[in-house]
């Protein structure tokens, strides 16, 4: 071939593809049916059980179906299950399935493959474990029917398969389930509404479902987990973005549908877009908090944790996590989620007004000897940094020494896990923030134990609150719950279990030709249509 | 000039050895720890503890080293800690976007700048060559991003000729190819050009003085024959050095690029591998970019000897 020829094949293979010789009919998947959503985070790894970040939920509860499902009043509606009893003692739960369910290579959702999972989801689930720990027999009866016998009641068995914090029931085929918890799953053969393409998928990238048209929904109305997860879409992209400038210009140009955590900074410029919706993501929104280590000193004196609380002023933080839309934030005086049934503010009272002198005085009477705080804040997360610079501006102003630790949120995971005292690798805070569907009830929130050794991060050893918490499970009514929530709320605060920052919520983000986005604790994509 | 490339081939084994023993070593005394965050805020420290062990990450350093490398020889690369998928196949997933950005960046930054270096050094001193030089200082002081931000508002936001984000594989037809590459590779290339146009000026101002060149020109030789012909062939090895430079400098520039047009490219891969504390992929990456430079730099050795006939190997 002489150069001339060359030329002219190339031109003539690049006027080709140009024109669209080349194009393949992948191009031809932008229709209207396919809805483009841009997650909070890169979807990295798919089993919602080895891996328990949100994320992996929120993907996952596509793709599997769940037994049970709670409903934006928190209740837990049947959703895979057709019928439950529990014998007069408390002590024997029977459940039938739904017939007709099937997985997404088409077989049969039956009783062992519902236990295969609940092994597995019970080996990894703080709620789960509970039950294994009380568990005489787990086994199935009949194809649709399987029977958990156990030591003792279990009150919140139900709340238990049907809770939206991770990890939730998925229910897999056996052989899938049958993998250790510990190790990740190969195979995504699902029972939900929507495939999960794992060919499409390019992680980092994008992740792409397709719907399932062998799916049953149920006949309710889809409210949050339970209901009908009727799918109007063919197929849904996630689509993942590092940056969020970048996100915000795809979704004003509509190269994207839904975007599920607007930067607060970009929010004015999507609110001013007529083609661009703007409401509240997840009322549940999240907590701000920071970890004192109880094991070292400074914060294993009671007064030194106090006297931190007492010129704590939430405001302060809020501000510097959401910005200056006061709808984004609520003070908070306690632990646990505004606006959900069992919210109380008891013995809080601390955390609603700031007192520097109060706090100066408490310090003085701790004793404290200027030991450095090793405060550890994560860069990569704007609301740590935020919450690490006012807290390192706190401690300063009561005349607390502060050696702040700059680093990444992969290190803040390594670091914290560290009992050695602060100056040979350990820690004396770290900040973070915690999912309000966490923090309704005892049930998945593992940062309010204080039970030492076993604890969250920080080792609280606060024996008043895990009777508390004890007698939380136990609780037979809401009224009983109520009361509970009250006490362990004033334990908590009283011997400052960690520090609450505040309550924030964050926007959603939506093109106006697409309807049915609903706000909840996770993306809902049932019921969800685009014109 | 077989025995050359050969004796380079061959010295690149010691040096990416040193490499693998490198990156391993440094990622193995790297704070973090990819269990805790697999296992997320609501793990105990035994499910955290039971993870690493399942991952291995809890066996000596020399077994694994020594398991790695093993692997490695055998074209091995290993398997993410997060996405359980081989790490040879996470790169060929990303190979696409990057190698599309780089050839793209590379062929606009060469076809702007080595004119607009010639043309700034023939016109020394001249309002077209304070014009350049000034360009060139602007591409090297404003940083990617805040361009990559400009153009994406002007060209996709105000004016919506181009997308804003993503990739369209080759294979689906060139227009579409092209026409998610051209912010990224617009914005890439303007440091490029600021960079080759600067060198290009330099080496052709000396080379504008040679007798040579005069003697064309009194010989009545075309002003573009004497520029283009006689001069730039005689300025063109620093000009090919400073370009092979780029090629290696457009890897750590295209992470920027790729995150700001969310283009799913090596570079996301490497940052997002980092920030999770993903092992093999970060080895991965780092061995399969130190091969990269080392060919790269073998291909400017070659590219001497066809443009300048005394170097010979």
């Amino acid at each position: 071939m002489d150069r001339r020829t060359f030329l002219k094949s190339a031109t003539g293979a690049g006027m080709a593809a140009a024109t669209g010789g080349l194009a393949m009919p992948a191009l031809a998947q932008s229709s209207s049916k396919t809805l483009r959503f841009v997650p909070q985070a890169n979807l990295a790894n798919f089993d919602p059980i080895w891996g328990t970040q949100y994320v992996v939920r929120n993907a996952a509860a596509l793709v599997w179906d769940t037994l049970y499902g709670v409903d934006s009043k928190f209740q837990p509606q049947r959703q895979m299950v057709e019928t439950e009893e529990m014998s007069s003692d408390g002590l024997t739960w029977t459940f039938k399935l739904r017939s007709g369910l099937k997985f997404h290579d088409g077989t049969p959702v039956t009783s062992k493959d519902v236990v295969a999972s609940l092994v597995r989801w019970s080996a990894r689930d703080p709620m789960g474990l509970m039950i294994r720990a009380i568990q005489v027999s787990l086994e199935p009866v009949d194809d649709l029917t399987w029977k958990w016998v156990l030591k003792e009641p279990y009150p919140k068995m139900l709340l238990a398969l049907a809770k939206n914090n991770s990890p939730c029931t998925f229910i897999m085929p056996e052989r899938i389930a049958k993998t250790d918890p510990f190790t990740q799953i190969t195979e995504y053969v699902g029972s939900g509404p929507m495939k999960f393409l794992r060919s499409d998928w390019v992680p980092g990238a994008k992740a792409v479902f397709e719907k399932f048209a062998d799916y049953k929904p149920r006949s309710e109305k889809a409210d949050w987990l339970s209901g009908g997860k009727n799918i109007f879409v063919d197929r849904i992209e996630w689509v993942i973005m590092p940056d969020p400038a970048t996100a915000a210009a795809a979704l004003q140009n509509g190269e994207v549908d839904w975007w599920e955590t607007p930067l607060a900074d970009l929010v004015p410029v999507l609110k001013g877009h007529k083609d661009i919706n703007v409401d509240i993501g997840d009322p549940l929104g999240n907590i701000g908090a920071f970890r004192m280590n109880h094991l070292f000193p400074p914060f294993n004196n009671l007064k030194v944790r106090q006297a931190v609380l007492t010129a704590l002023n939430q405001e302060d933080y809020m501000r510097a996590v959401v910005g200056d839309d006061d709808k984004l934030w609520k003070s908070l005086p306690g632990f646990f989620t505004p606006g959900t049934p069992l919210y109380t503010e008891e013995g809080g009272d601390i955390l609603k007004k700031r007192n520097v002198a109060e706090a100066k005085k408490l310090l003085a009477e701790s004793g404290y000897k200027g030991e450095p705080v090793i405060c550890v804040v994560a860069q990569d997360m704007a609301a740590t940094k935020s919450m690490g610079d006012v807290t390192a501006e706190l401690l300063k102003s009561i005349g607390m020494k502060v050696d702040f630790v700059a680093t990444d949120w992969g290190t803040v995971g390594a670091r914290r896990a560290q009992k050695t005292p602060p100056d040979q690798g350990g820690w004396s805070m770290f900040h973070t923030w915690h999912a309000g569907a966490d923090c309704v009830n005892p049930a998945s929130y593992t940062a309010i134990r204080a039970n030492g050794d076993k604890a969250w991060f920080g080792w609280p050893n606060v024996p008043a609150v895990e009777t508390e918490v004890t007698n939380w499970f136990k609780a037979k009514d809401l009224a009983e719950e109520k009361a509970v929530m009250g006490r362990l709320n004033k334990a908590a605060v009283e011997n400052v279990v960690f520090a609450p920052t505040g309550f924030y919520l964050s926007y959603q983000a939506w093109r106006k030709n697409v309807t049915g986005v609903v706000s909840g604790p996770l993306p809902f994509f049932w019921d969800v249509k685009k014109a | 000039m077989l025995a050359f490339v050969v004796r380079r081939i061959v010295t690149t084994i010691p040096v990416m050895a040193f490499v693998a023993l490198f990156v391993f070593s440094l990622l193995y005394v790297a704070p973090g720890d990819p269990a805790a965050i697999i296992a997320g805020d609501q793990a105990s420290p035994a499910d955290v503890e039971r993870i690493r062990a399942s991952l291995g990450l809890d066996r000596p350093y020399l077994v694994r080293f020594a398991e790695w490398s093993f692997r490695v020889i055998q074209g091995d690369l290993g398997t993410s800690i997060f996405t359980n998928l081989p790490v040879t196949q996470l790169i060929a997933q990303r190979i696409e976007p990057t190698l599309s950005l780089m050839v793209l960046t590379l062929i606009f930054a060469v076809v702007v700048a080595v004119p607009m270096g010639v043309v700034a050094a023939w016109k020394a001193g001249s309002w077209v060559d304070k014009a350049a030089m000034g360009f060139a200082v602007l591409g090297f002081s404003v940083p990617v991003f805040v361009v990559g931000y400009l153009l994406a508002y002007f060209f996709a936001l105000k004016l919506d000729w181009l997308p804003v984000q993503g990739y369209t594989p080759f294979s689906q037809g060139f227009w579409p190819w092209l026409r998610n590459l051209i912010l990224p590779a617009v914005t890439l290339g303007l440091v490029y050009i600021a960079l080759i146009a600067r060198i290009t000026r330099a080496t052709m101002l000396e080379v504008l003085q040679q007798d040579y060149v005069r003697t064309a020109q009194a010989k009545g030789v075309a002003q573009k024959d004497v520029l283009f012909l006689h001069s730039l062939k005689n300025a063109a090895v620093p000009i090919v050095t400073i370009i092979g430079i780029g090629i290696a400098l457009l890897i750590g520039g295209a992470v920027v690029t790729e995150s700001v047009f969310a283009i799913p490219g090596l570079g996301r891969l490497t940052v997002d591998a980092i920030l999770r504390r993903d092992y093999p992929v970060i080895q991965g990456v780092v061995l399969m970019f130190s091969l990269v430079y080392v060919l790269v730099n073998l291909l400017i050795d070659l590219t001497y000897t066809l443009v300048d006939p005394r170097i010979r190997y």
